[in-house]
C-alpha cells in the first residue's frame, strides 16, 4: 500500500510537470504547426532570473513572479526574432531559427553569466518532506501536482470560456478561416507564445526546485520530455500533450523502481526506444487534434 | 545531364584548390584546418543526401558520426594499448586489431545498420514529428555513448587511436562524398525522394512507397556519417562522447543550411563559408582572450554570431545561398540566355 502511494505521488509529481512542460510546446504548435526549438530556453531566462534577483531582498515569491514575468517576456521575443519574419516561408526554416536562437540564449547565458552552476534560491518548503499515508514524501513533489492541477484547470478553463481562448482553438483548426472571421492573426500568435512562456516559468521554477541550480544547458531535458510527451499525445492536441505528460512520467517512473544499477544510466535510451513502439503503434499519437487544416 | 558532370567537376575542383592551396601557402595552422574542413564536409554531404532530397531535418545525424568514430576506434587501437585506453572492452575485442581504412569501412558499416534498425518506423512520421524523433535519437546515441563503458570507456576520453587522416585522405574522402551525394541525387530513389520533397500527396499518388524512400537515404547518410566520424577520429585521436552532441550538431546544421540544404553546391559552399567565419571567430575570440586581462574569459561568442548569421540568413534567403540548383545547373543556364 505504502509502495502504491509512494508510486502515485511520484507518478503524479512528474507527469503534472511533464503535461505542463507539453503543453506549453502544443499551444504553440497547435496553431502554427511549427515546432519552438527555444521553448527549453524560458526554463533557463526564469532560473536565471531567479539568480539574478536573489541578492535583491525582495521576498521569494516576488522574484517567482519577476522570473514568470521575464520567461513571458522571452517567449514573446522568440515570436518577434525567430517565427515571424519567417512563419510564411517555410517550415524548415523555422525549425532553424529558432534552433538558432535557442543556442544564440543559451550561449548569451554562458558568456554573460557563467558556464558554472549557479544557486536559485528557494523558500524552505522546497526542502522539507511530509509524511503521507505513512509515506515520507518531499513537500516540493505535493507542491508539483497543486500548481499542475491548478494550472491543467486554468488553461482548459482559459481555452474553452474566453474569447481568447476560442480565439486560439479556431485559429488552432482553421488559420485562414479564424482570420477571415475577424480573428486577429499576429495578436493571438503572441498570446499563443506568452502563455506559453507563461508555462515554461512555472514548470521552471518547479523544475528548478528539484535540482537547486541553473546551468545554461538547463532547457535540454525539459524540452526533449515536453517533445516526447507531445509526439506520444498527438502533436495538435491539448489533451493529447497532458496524457502524454503523464503516460511518459509513468513509464519514467516505472524504469526508476525496475531497472538495475547498471541499467538505469541507459533510462532514457529505454524509454525513447518505448516512444518508437509506440509510434510504430500509432504514428498519429495517441489522441487525434483537429481535423488538419492547412499550414499557414 | 550535362550540367551533374559540371557541377561534379567544379565542386571537385574547389576541394583540390583548397587542398593544394593550404599546402602552397605552408603554415601548419592553415593544413589543419583544411583538413578539419574536408572532414566537415564529409558530414554536411552526408546530411545533405537526408534532409536535401527528402526534405526533413534530422538531429541524429551526428550520432552516428560518433557511432563511426567508436567503431574505428575499437578496431584500430593497439592490441598492447588497449588494456589502457578500454579495460572493460570484451575479450574477443581485445585482440582485434585492424588497419584504418578497413576500420572506418567498418564505422560506416555500423553506422548504416544501426541506422536501418531504429529508423524504419520513424520515417513513417512526416513534418514536426520527425524532426522530434530525430532529435530523441540524437539523444539516445549520446547516452548510450556516454554509458556503455566497456566500448566507449563512459564520458571520460578514449586515447590511442593510431593518426592516420591527413589532408590526403581527408580530401579524397570528401571527394568520394560529393560524387555520391550527386549521383544519389539523380538516382531514381533521389528523384522520387525530391518529388515527395515538394508534394508528399501526389507523390505518394505516383506510387512513390514514402517511408521506404526515406528509409534508404537515412542509411546513406548515416554510412556518410560514420565514415566522416571515424575519419575524424583518426585526425583528433582521442574524443569523449560530448564531442558527439548538441554543439556539433548545430554547426554542421549552419553550414548545411546557410549553403542551401537542397543542393550539393550549397553543402560544399556553406562548409567552406562557415569553417571561415568560425576560424576567423575563435581567431578573434582567442586574441580577446589573451589581451582583456583579468576580464575574464570569453566564451559562446563564436557561436552567437553564428547563430545570428542563421537567422539573418533564413529571413533573407530562407533557402539558403543555392536553394535548388546546382552550379553546374546555373552555368549552363546562363551561357545558353548569352546565346539567346
Amino acid at each position: 500500500m505504502t509502495f502504491a502511494i509512494q508510486f502515485s505521488i511520484d507518478v503524479l509529481s512528474l507527469g503534472g510537470a511533464y503535461a505542463l512542460m507539453a503543453l506549453g510546446l502544443v499551444i504553440i504548435y497547435g496553431i502554427l504547426r511549427l515546432v519552438n526549438f527555444a521553448y527549453g530556453e524560458l526554463i533557463m531566462v526564469a532560473g536565471y532570473s531567479m539568480y539574478l534577483t536573489s541578492g535583491s531582498g525582495m521576498p521569494w515569491i516576488a522574484m517567482a513572479v519577476v522570473a514568470v514575468a521575464m520567461a513571458i517576456v522571452f517567449g514573446i521575443l522568440t515570436d518577434y526574432v525567430a517565427f515571424r519574419p519567417v512563419r510564411a516561408k517555410s517550415v524548415t526554416a523555422v525549425l532553424i531559427t529558432s534552433f538558432a536562437f535557442s543556442n544564440l540564449l543559451q550561449n548569451a547565458a554562458l558568456l554573460f553569466i557563467s558556464p558554472r552552476p549557479r544557486n536559485v534560491p528557494l523558500p524552505d518548503i522546497f526542502s522539507q518532506t511530509v509524511n503521507v499515508a505513512g509515506v515520507i514524501t518531499p513537500v516540493r513533489n505535493l507542491v508539483t501536482i497543486a500548481a499542475s492541477v491548478v494550472l491543467l484547470a486554468a488553461v482548459a478553463f482559459l481555452m474553452r470560456k474566453t474569447t481568447l481562448g476560442i480565439a486560439m482553438r479556431a485559429a488552432a483548426t482553421n488559420f485562414t478561416m479564424a482570420r477571415m472571421l475577424g480573428v486577429p492573426a499576429n495578436l493571438i500568435i503572441s498570446s499563443a507564445f506568452a502563455l506559453s512562456g507563461f508555462l515554461a516559468g512555472v514548470v521552471g521554477i518547479l523544475w528548478i526546485g528539484r535540482i537547486g541550480t541553473v546551468v545554461p544547458g538547463i532547457g535540454l531535458e525539459p524540452l526533449l520530455v515536453a517533445f516526447i510527451a507531445t509526439v506520444i499525445g498527438g502533436m495538435r492536441s491539448l489533451p493529447g500533450a497532458v496524457v502524454g505528460g503523464f503516460l511518459l512520467a509513468f513509464i519514467d517512473t516505472t524504469l526508476n523502481y525496475t531497472l538495475s544499477q547498471d541499467l538505469l544510466k541507459f533510462r532514457d535510451a529505454f524509454t525513447f526506444g518505448l516512444v518508437i513502439l509506440i509510434l510504430l503503434w500509432r504514428p498519429e499519437g495517441l489522441i487525434k487534434g483537429p481535423a488538419s487544416g492547412q499550414r499557414t | 545531364m550535362k550540367h551533374s558532370y559540371l557541377t561534379a567537376i567544379i565542386l571537385l575542383g574547389v576541394i583540390v584548390i583548397i587542398g593544394v592551396g593550404s599546402q602552397l601557402l605552408g603554415v601548419r595552422l592553415y593544413d589543419r584546418i583544411a583538413t578539419n574542413l574536408m572532414i566537415s564536409l564529409v558530414l554536411v554531404i552526408g546530411l545533405q543526401t537526408f534532409m536535401g532530397n527528402s526534405g526533413l531535418l534530422s538531429f541524429a545525424h551526428i550520432g552516428f558520426m560518433g557511432l563511426g568514430a567508436y567503431t574505428s576506434a575499437v578496431l584500430t587501437i593497439p592490441v598492447q594499448m588497449k588494456g589502457m585506453a578500454l579495460p572493460d572492452l570484451y575479450a574477443f575485442l581485445k585482440v582485434v586489431e585492424v588497419s584504418p581504412l578497413l576500420s572506418m569501412i567498418a564505422g560506416g558499416i555500423v553506422a548504416a545498420a544501426v541506422a536501418a534498425l531504429v529508423a524504419y518506423p520513424l520515417m513513417r512520421l512526416s513534418d514536426a514529428a520527425a524532426v522530434i524523433t530525430s532529435f530523441a535519437l540524437l539523444v539516445v546515441l549520446y547516452t548510450v555513448m556516454n554509458n556503455w563503458s566497456a566500448l566507449t570507456n563512459g564520458p571520460r576520453t578514449l586515447f590511442g587511436l593510431p593518426k592516420t587522416t591527413d589532408l590526403l585522405t581527408a580530401a579524397i574522402v570528401a571527394a568520394f562524398a560529393v560524387v555520391i551525394a550527386l549521383l544519389f541525387k539523380e538516382s531514381r530513389t533521389g528523384k522520387l525522394l525530391r518529388a515527395s520533397r515538394e508534394d508528399e500527396v501526389a507523390a505518394a499518388a505516383l506510387g512513390a512507397n514514402i517511408p521506404h524512400l526515406r528509409w534508404r537515404a537515412f542509411i546513406l547518410a548515416a554510412c556518410i556519417a560514420g565514415i566522416g566520424g571515424a575519419l575524424w577520429g583518426h585526425f583528433i585521436t582521442s574524443f569523449a562522447p560530448k564531442a558527439f552532441y548538441l554543439k556539433e550538431t548545430f554547426l554542421i546544421i549552419t553550414m548545411l543550411v546557410i549553403g542551401g540544404a537542397n543542393t550539393v553546391t550549397g553543402a560544399v559552399a556553406g562548409t567552406v563559408l562557415v569553417t571561415i567565419a568560425y576560424e576567423g571567430l575563435r581567431g578573434t575570440e582567442s586574441a580577446l582572450n589573451a589581451t582583456a586581462v583579468g576580464a575574464g574569459q570569453l566564451i559562446g561568442l563564436t557561436e552567437i554570431v553564428l547563430a545570428l548569421a542563421m537567422i539573418v540568413v533564413m529571413i533573407v534567403k530562407p533557402g539558403g545561398i543555392f536553394p535548388n540548383r546546382e552550379i553546374g545547373h546555373i552555368l549552363v543556364r546562363m551561357r545558353s540566355r548569352k546565346e539567346t
